[in-house]
Formats: structure tokens, sequence, C-alpha cells
């Protein structure tokens, strides 16, 4: 059966820490960071369970910042 | 199959609108207008409209709107932003135009401007943020904060007796014959991002078709003002917020005309 497969890529310097990709994210691939900081001194969100993602999209769309860049692939 | 792999053969399914520029937004981390900002931006750019967008900043957090969409605006007085509007849409009636407003600035400060505006049936769209409090100020009681909510100049909460009622404008827009599109809606989860879009379209096609005045009010969370984090502050907004400001379609008759 065919398969999605996604990716996401998180601009961590815009990202300012707000948890609402994790909070939307279906498949719990996002978290943010709890020691590492970006320049503004967030904690970023970043991909903890890449395989898992399936590149719905959710995380992205609910980014009010628009950090967020979604690929997906099909695979077999 | 590896991550790069994916982001190399893979096709993108979502990322910033082009139109969004890269400035970073002032806004608290998880406030709702990065989210419509981002609707605006892509409904404009499905549209073909990216020159020939005239959009009218408020006062109010909203106000730096301008630095980061991509298109012409101009910067109105507080609440006058449906006055200006108004003119530029009159002298240039091939333009998008619409106004981006707190509920500080269209509730309060603005009311006779935006309910004349509506009631004119000019062929503008009003997006009307409403988090019940005035955001960039330091959280003061604003003209739709909630009974009972506790703000900076109401700390014991909005009384009747004190403060009045909480007004509701998209309410009385609805009852207004200039209007065409009367709608309310939320940007808390991925179903609402998608209805609240759908909504900004239509009203920004029925301005173009010149069917009248539209109205697309989005009930926003303001966690800083709130005092709760983001996530807090959806499920606050869901259950008090919806409670009173009932989300849907109040009006369309764009069909009709």
């Amino acid at each position: 059966m065919a398969k999605m497969k996604g990716a996401t890529v998180v601009d961590t310097e815009r990202c300012k820490g707000c948890n609402l990709c994790v909070v939307a994210c279906p498949l719990d691939v996002l978290a943010l960071t709890t020691k590492e900081v970006n320049r503004k001194g967030y904690n970023f969100a970043h991909e903890v369970l890449a395989d898992t993602c399936t590149g719905c999209a959710s995380c992205a769309t609910v980014c009010p910042d628009g950090c967020i860049t979604v690929y997906r692939l099909k695979t077999e | 199959m590896t991550r790069e792999e994916i982001i190399e053969k893979g096709q993108v399914v979502y990322k910033k609108p082009t139109l969004l520029n890269d400035t970073p937004m002032h806004y608290c981390p998880g406030c709702s207008h990065g989210v419509v900002h981002k609707l605006v931006s892509e409904v404009i750019e499905e549209m073909g409209m990216t020159d020939k967008t005239i959009a009218i900043s408020p006062v109010g957090c909203a106000v730096f709107a301008y630095k980061y969409i991509d298109v012409d605006w101009q910067e109105a007085a507080h609440g006058r932003a449906p006055a200006l509007a108004s003119a530029t849409k009159r002298l240039w009636p091939d333009r998008l135009v619409f106004t981006y407003q707190g509920d500080g600035d269209l509730a309060c400060i603005g009311t006779a401007e935006t309910i004349h505006a509506l009631n004119r049936a000019e062929n503008i769209t009003i997006i009307f943020i409403n988090n019940a409090i005035y955001g960039m100020t330091g959280g003061q009681m604003a003209p739709t904060t909630l009974l009972g909510m506790k703000t900076a100049t109401c700390p014991y909460g909005r009384e009747v007796s004190l403060h009045g009622y909480p007004l509701k404008v998209t309410e009385i827009a609805a009852t207004l014959d200039g209007t065409c599109y009367v709608t309310r809606q939320a940007v808390h989860t991925v179903a609402a991002i998608n209805r609240a879009k759908k909504a900004i379209r239509k009203a920004f096609e029925y301005s173009m078709q010149g069917k009248g005045s539209n109205l697309v009010e989005i009930v926003s969370t303001c966690n800083s003002g709130w005092k709760m984090s983001p996530e807090k502050a959806n499920k606050w907004m869901e259950e008090n917020m919806f409670a009173f400001y009932h989300l849907g379609d109040l009006k369309d008759t764009g069909a009709d005309k």
C-alpha cells in the first residue's frame, strides 16, 4: 500500500516557541527543545519522531509565524 | 527513506506564503494575528490580486501589519480605517480594499466609522480581530470583554452594574442593509483555519464584485493579555468566548445580488 512520508523543516531563528505546532501534531512528531535556544532566547520546535511524520501539515497550518515548511513523498 | 530524500524528492505541502515577508513579526508567541496574516496573504495570492490590493492598517497590535504583508498599505488614525477604506475604494474601484482592525480599534473608538461604512455598502472588507482585550496597551478592558473576565482595569472581573454588557459588533453589522457577508470565525484549529480562509476569500470576492460591505470577525486569543500559555488560551477561548461569540455565518446575501 502506498504510504505517505513527510518531513518538516523549521525555521528555528523565526520560531518563538509557542508550542502550538506541538499540540496540533496528531503523531507527536514535533517537540520544543529543552536546553537549546535560538538567538532570541526561545526554545524552538524540532522533529523528535521524524519517521512517523506523514506530511499532513497541521503544524505548519497553525504556526502563527509561518516557520514550518512541510514536504511529502508517496512511497510504495 | 531519509529525511533529506523526502525533502529533495517530495512535493512542498505547506510553506510560508510568499506575500508574507521575512521580517520577524513583533507579535507575542502564539498570537492569532500571525495566522490571520498568513490567511490574508494566501487569499490575496490565490486571487492574483498582489498588485491590486490596498490594505488599511489600524492602531493596536496590528499597526505594523504593513511591515509583514507585501501589498500597498495605508495607516489610518485610531478607529478611522473604514473611513479611509471607503475613500480609497471610491477613488480606485478596481482595487481590493480591506481593513484589518482589532476590537479596541473597531468596536470602541471606531464604532461610528465601522457601522456607517458598513451601512453605506462600501465595497470593502473589514477583518475584525476580537480578542476581548486591549492587547497592545497592556491588557485593559475592551468593549468586547466578557462578563466576569479579569483584565488590568477590571481586576475583579467585568460587572454589568459597573461596565455594562459586552458589545457584539458582528450581530449589529448583520442587521444593516448595506452588508453583504457577515461572519464570525476562529483560527485555533486546522479545521477552523480552513473555514476562516474560505470566509476571507468569500468576503474579498464579494467586495470585488461590488456586492456591498463585508465583515469577517475572527475570535482570537491574546495569551499575553489573558496571562495564559498559547495552548491554554486556545482552550479558554473555546470554553468561554465561543459561548458568547457564536461561530458561523450571520448573513450571506451574496448569491441573491
